[in-house]
C-alpha cells in the first residue's frame, strides 16, 4: 500500500467538539501500576461518526470512560465543546458494552429509558413522548413493560440505545456495544447506528475490536496500538454515505480499507510483541463474526 | 380442568401429612393419663378460653407490638448504617471486626445488660430487640451495598443519576437480595427475643405468661400457649414470605433467566 | 518497559485505595478505638459506671473469673451443649434432608410440614422442655438446641439433592450405578457444599441456644454465669461474660466458615474433575 491511497484527515477547517489532548491513564493500586493509554491526541467534529479500533487490553474502555469524565486521566485534558470534562457532562450519553449489566434489572424498559429523562426534570407528558419515539426508533415498540432480563441480548443493548437516544445527547460514547450479540443481531444493530445517526444528527464517538465494523460504520476510524496506547493512524474513511451489508462489505474499497487497517494493527503487534502484556494479546478479528 | 386436577393434587399433597399428624396426636393422646402431655382436645378446648379473651389484649397484643416495632427499628437502623458503611470502603474496614464481634455476640446475653440500663420495661425490651436482630441486617446491607454493579454505578453516573436518586434508583435495590436475607435472619432473631426478653423479666406478654402457666402447673394452656408461639412464628414467616416474593420479583426472575429457564 | 497487567474484567474498576494502610491494620485500630470509647465512656461520666464498667474493668472482671473453676465448668457445660446438640441436628437434618430430596413423592408430601415447623420459634419449647426434663437435665437445653439447628441443615440439604444435575443423574443411571453409588459418588458430593452452609447456620443458632437455656434458668452454662453475676449485681463481670460469648461466637464463625471453605473448595475441584 502506498501512502497516498490513504490521505490523512484534514483537521484544520472543522468545527471540533470533542478534543482529547495528551491523554494519559496509569492506574495505581494493589502495589502495581497499569499505563493503559500513553498519550492519544484526536478531535472528534460535531456531527461525526468516529470508530476507535484497537485490540482488547488497548485501553479503549479506560479512553472512553477518560472522555465521559467517569474517570479522571492522569495526564491530558478532554474538552467538550470548549468546556473542560471532570464530570459526567449533561450532554454526553454512554452505551456499555455489557448490556446485561447496564440496564436496572428492576426497573421495566419503559422505566430505564424514563430514569435520566427525570433527571433531567423533565414534564411527564414529554418524558413519555421521548420514551416512545426512542424505543419505536429502535424498533422497540412493544415492550415498555418487560423486564430487561425478559429480553434477547441483542434487544437489551436496543434498550441500552433508546435510552441514550432518549436522552438526546450531542456526543454518543458506544464502547464496543455489539460485541456480545449474535451476528445477525450486529449486522442489524450497526444499520440501526447508521440510520439513527443520520437522522439525529448526533456525534458518535464508537469504540470496537473489529476491523470490520470500524471500517463499515466510521466516517474516520482511528486505530490504536496495542498497551501502553498511541493513535496509530487516523485513517478518512472514503466510502459512500449509503452503506448496506451486502453491497459495502463485498466492495473493493472495504477490502482495501479492511486490509489496510488490518496491516496497521500486525505493524503493532510485532512492535510490541518483543515484551507482550498478558492482557495486550492482540485478538483483533478481521472477519465480523469472531468474538 | 387438568389445572383443577393439578390444583387438587397439590392441595392433597400440602394437607395429606398435617392432617395425618394432628390425627395421630388426637387419637394417639385422647386417653391420655400422662400430666405432661394431656390430650389434644383438651389443649384445643382450653386454647380458646385462654387466649381469645382478655389475654389477647393484655399479653398477646404488647408481645406483637414490642417485636414490630423492634424489628422496623433494627431494619431502619441496619440499612441506614449499611448503606453508610457500604458506601465507604476505609469506614468499612476500620468498623468490619468490631461489627463481626457484635454479629457473634449470641443477642439473648444482651437481655441482662440492656435491663440494668433500663429496667424491664416497654422499652428495654424494644432495645434489646432492635440491638440483636440489627446485626445481620447491618452486615447484609453493607454487602450488598458495596457489591454494587460497576457497570450499573457507571451508568448511574452519567446520567447524572446522583444523590438521593442514586440511592433510591440504584443502591438500596441493588442491595435488596442481601438486605431482604438480613431482614428474614433477624425476624427469627426478634422473635427468640421478645420471647426471652419476657421470660427472663416481664409482668405480661407471650413468654411471661406461657412460663407462669409452666409454674403453676396449668398444662394444657401451656401447650395451648406453645401452639401459639408456633402459629405466630408461622404466620409472621409467611407474610415475610410474602414481602419478599413481592419485593424481589425482578431479582427471581433475573435469577431464573441467568439459569437459562 | 515490562508492565505487568492484572487480568480483568475489562470496564471493571475496583474502589480506588483512600489509604496506603492494609486493611487488617484499619481493623485492629477500629477494635481498638472501639475499646478506647468504652472506656472513656464510663470515666468521663457520659455513662455511669454501675451500669456501663470501663472497658479494662470488663477485661478485668472476665480475667478474675477465668481463675475460678466455676468459669470453666460453665464453658465446658456449654460447649458440650452446643457440640451435642449440633451433631445431633447434622445426623438428622443430613440423614432425613437426603431421604426426602432423593423422593421426590415424600418431597411433596413433607414441604407444607417443614414449612410450617420451621419457623416455630424453639424458645416456644422451654416450659416443656423444664417440665419433662427439669432445668438441670441438659436434655432441656439439647432439646431447644436441636430443634433450632435441625431445620437449618435439614433446608439445606433438601436443597442441595435438589442440585444435582438432572443430566448427570441420567449419565449415573445410564451406567446402572446402584442407589449407593449414586449417593456417594453424585448426590452427596453435590449436597455437600449446601450441608456445610447448613452447618455454619446450625452452629450460630446452636451456640445462641446453648447460651440463652441459661438466661431462662436452665442448667449452668455462660447464660447462668451471666444471670448469676447479675443477681449479684456484679456488673463488670457481667459485661466480662458477654465479651467471652462474643469470643466463642467468633471462633464458631471463624471455624464455620473455614470448613465450609474447604468444602466448597474441594467441590469445584471434584467439579472440574468431573469436566463440569
Ligand atoms: N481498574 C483498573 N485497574 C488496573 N488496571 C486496569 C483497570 N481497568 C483496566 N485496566 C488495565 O488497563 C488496560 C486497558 O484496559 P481496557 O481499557 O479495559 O482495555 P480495552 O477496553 O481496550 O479492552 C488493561 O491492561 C487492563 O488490564
Ligand atoms: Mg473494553
Amino acid at each position: 500500500m502506498s501512502g497516498d491511497t490513504f490521505a490523512t484527515p484534514q483537521t484544520q477547517d472543522r468545527d471540533v467538539l470533542l478534543d482529547v489532548r495528551g491523554v494519559q491513564k496509569i492506574y495505581t493500586g494493589h502495589g502495581r501500576t497499569v499505563e493503559a493509554i500513553r498519550d492519544l491526541t484526536f478531535s472528534v467534529g460535531r456531527g461525526e461518526l468516529v470508530c476507535i479500533v484497537g485490540p482488547s487490553g488497548a485501553g479503549k474502555t479506560t479512553l472512553l470512560k477518560c472522555i465521559a469524565g467517569l474517570l479522571e486521566p492522569t495526564a491530558g485534558t478532554v474538552t467538550l465543546d470548549g468546556q473542560r470534562v471532570t464530570r459526567p457532562p449533561q450532554s454526553m450519553a454512554v452505551v456499555f458494552q455489557e448490556y446485561g449489566r447496564s440496564l436496572y434489572p428492576w426497573k421495566t424498559v419503559q422505566q430505564n429509558v424514563e430514569l435520566p429523562l427525570k433527571q433531567k426534570k423533565l414534564p411527564k407528558a414529554r418524558r413519555q413522548e421521548l420514551v416512545n419515539e426512542a424505543l419505536a426508533a429502535v424498533g422497540l415498540g412493544e415492550v415498555h413493560d418487560a423486564y430487561p432480563w425478559q429480553l434477547s441480548g441483542g434487544m437489551q443493548q436496543r434498550v441500552a440505545i433508546a435510552r441514550a437516544v432518549a436522552y438526546q445527547p450531542q456526543v454518543l460514547l458506544m464502547d464496543e456495544p455489539f460485541a456480545a450479540v449474535d451476528a445477525q443481531t450486529r449486522a442489524d444493530l450497526e444499520d440501526l447506528i447508521r440510520s439513527l445517526w443520520h437522522k439525529l444528527g448526533v456525534t458518535i464517538l464508537f469504540v470496537t475490536h473489529d476491523i470490520e465494523e470500524s471500517v463499515y460504520l466510521g466516517q474516520r476510524v482511528l486505530v490504536l496500538s496495542s498497551s501502553p496506547t498511541v493513535v496509530m493512524e487516523d485513517l478518512p474513511i472514503d466510502l459512500p454515505d449509503e452503506r448496506s451489508q451486502l453491497e459495502t462489505r463485498s466492495g473493493r474499497r472495504f477490502a482495501e480499507l479492511r486490509h489496510h487497517v488490518y496491516e496497521q494493527i500486525q505493524l503493532a503487534k510485532h512492535r510490541k510483541g518483543s515484551e507482550p502484556g498478558p492482557d495486550a494479546t492482540p485478538d483483533v478479528v478481521a472477519h465480523g463474526n469472531a468474538v | 380442568m387438568n389445572g383443577i386436577l393439578r390444583g387438587g393434587r397439590g392441595l392433597f399433597f400440602a394437607l395429606a401429612l398435617p392432617v395425618v399428624l394432628v390425627v395421630a396426636w388426637w387419637f394417639g393422646s385422647a386417653n391420655s393419663t400422662n400430666f405432661f402431655f394431656p390430650s389434644l382436645s383438651s389443649i384445643l378446648e382450653t386454647f380458646g378460653r385462654t387466649w381469645f379473651a382478655e389475654r389477647m389484649r393484655a399479653d398477646v397484643l404488647p408481645s406483637v407490638t414490642r417485636l414490630l416495632i423492634g424489628y422496623a427499628g433494627a431494619v431502619v437502623l441496619g440499612v441506614a448504617l449499611g448503606v453508610v458503611l457500604g458506601a465507604n470502603r476505609t469506614l468499612r474496614r476500620i468498623t468490619e471486626p468490631v461489627l463481626e464481634f457484635f454479629r457473634a455476640i449470641p443477642p439473648p446475653v444482651l437481655i441482662p445488660v440492656l435491663f440494668l440500663f433500663a429496667g424491664i420495661g416497654n422499652t428495654a425490651k424494644v432495645i434489646v430487640i432492635v440491638l440483636g436482630a440489627l446485626w445481620p441486617i447491618l452486615l447484609n446491607t453493607v454487602e450488598g451495598v458495596r457489591a454494587v454493579d460497576e457497570v450499573l454505578s457507571d451508568t448511574s453516573r452519567c446520567y447524572r443519576v446522583t444523590g438521593w436518586a442514586r440511592l433510591r434508583h440504584l443502591v438500596l435495590p441493588a442491595a435488596s437480595p442481601q438486605i431482604v436475607a438480613g431482614m428474614r435472619q433477624a425476624l427469627s432473631i426478634s422473635i427468640i427475643l421478645m420471647v426471652i426478653s419476657e421470660m427472663f423479666a416481664s409482668s405480661n406478654g407471650l413468654g411471661f405468661t406461657i412460663i407462669q402457666f409452666q409454674r403453676s402447673f396449668a398444662i394444657p394452656e401451656m401447650w395451648s400457649g406453645i401452639i401459639l408461639l408456633g402459629l405466630l412464628g408461622f404466620v409472621l414467616s409467611l407474610l415475610f414470605q410474602l414481602f419478599e416474593r413481592r419485593s424481589l420479583r425482578w431479582y427471581q426472575g433475573l435469577r431464573r433467566s441467568q439459569r437459562g429457564e | 518497559m515490562s508492565i505487568d497487567a492484572p487480568t480483568r474484567r475489562a470496564g471493571t474498576m475496583p474502589a480506588r485505595r483512600q489509604s496506603g494502610l492494609p486493611d487488617w491494620s484499619l481493623g485492629l485500630f477500629g477494635l481498638v478505638a472501639f475499646a478506647g470509647v468504652l472506656e472513656l465512656l464510663p470515666r468521663t461520666g457520659v455513662i455511669s459506671e454501675r451500669y456501663f464498667p470501663p472497658f479494662s474493668a470488663m477485661v478485668g472482671a472476665l480475667v478474675e473469673a477465668m481463675g475460678t473453676d466455676t468459669f470453666w465448668s460453665a464453658t465446658g457445660e456449654t460447649l458440650q451443649a452446643w457440640g451435642i446438640g449440633l451433631a445431633i441436628a447434622l445426623v438428622a437434618g443430613v440423614g432425613l434432608g437426603l431421604l426426602i430430596g432423593s423422593v421426590p413423592i415424600l418431597q411433596r408430601l413433607t414441604a407444607s410440614t417443614v414449612e410450617f415447623l420451621r419457623p416455630v420459634p424453639s424458645v416456644a419449647l422451654i416450659p416443656l422442655a423444664v417440665l419433662v426434663f427439669g432445668i438441670t437435665n441438659i436434655r432441656s437445653t439439647l432439646l431447644l438446641i436441636v430443634y433450632a439447628a435441625f431445620w437449618q441443615v435439614l433446608i439445606q440439604a433438601i436443597y442441595g439433592v435438589q442440585d444435582v444435575d438432572p443430566v448427570a443423574r441420567e449419565t449415573a443411571r445410564s451406567y446402572q450405578l446402584g442407589r449407593w453409588a449414586r449417593l456417594r459418588h453424585l448426590v452427596w458430593p453435590t449436597a455437600l457444599p449446601y450441608v456445610m452452609t447448613g452447618v455454619r447456620l446450625g452452629a450460630a443458632v446452636a451456640l445462641i441456644l446453648a447460651v440463652t437455656a441459661g438466661i431462662v434458668g436452665i442448667g449452668q452454662g455462660l447464660g447462668w454465669l451471666i444471670v448469676r453475676a447479675q443477681s449479684g449485681n456484679d456488673v463488670p463481670t457481667i459485661y466480662g461474660i458477654v465479651l467471652f460469648t462474643g469470643l466463642l461466637g467468633v471462633v464458631v464463625n471463624l471455624l464455620a466458615r473455614a470448613l465450609e471453605r474447604r468444602a466448597l473448595a474441594w467441590h469445584s475441584s471434584v467439579r472440574a474433575d468431573l469436566g463440569g
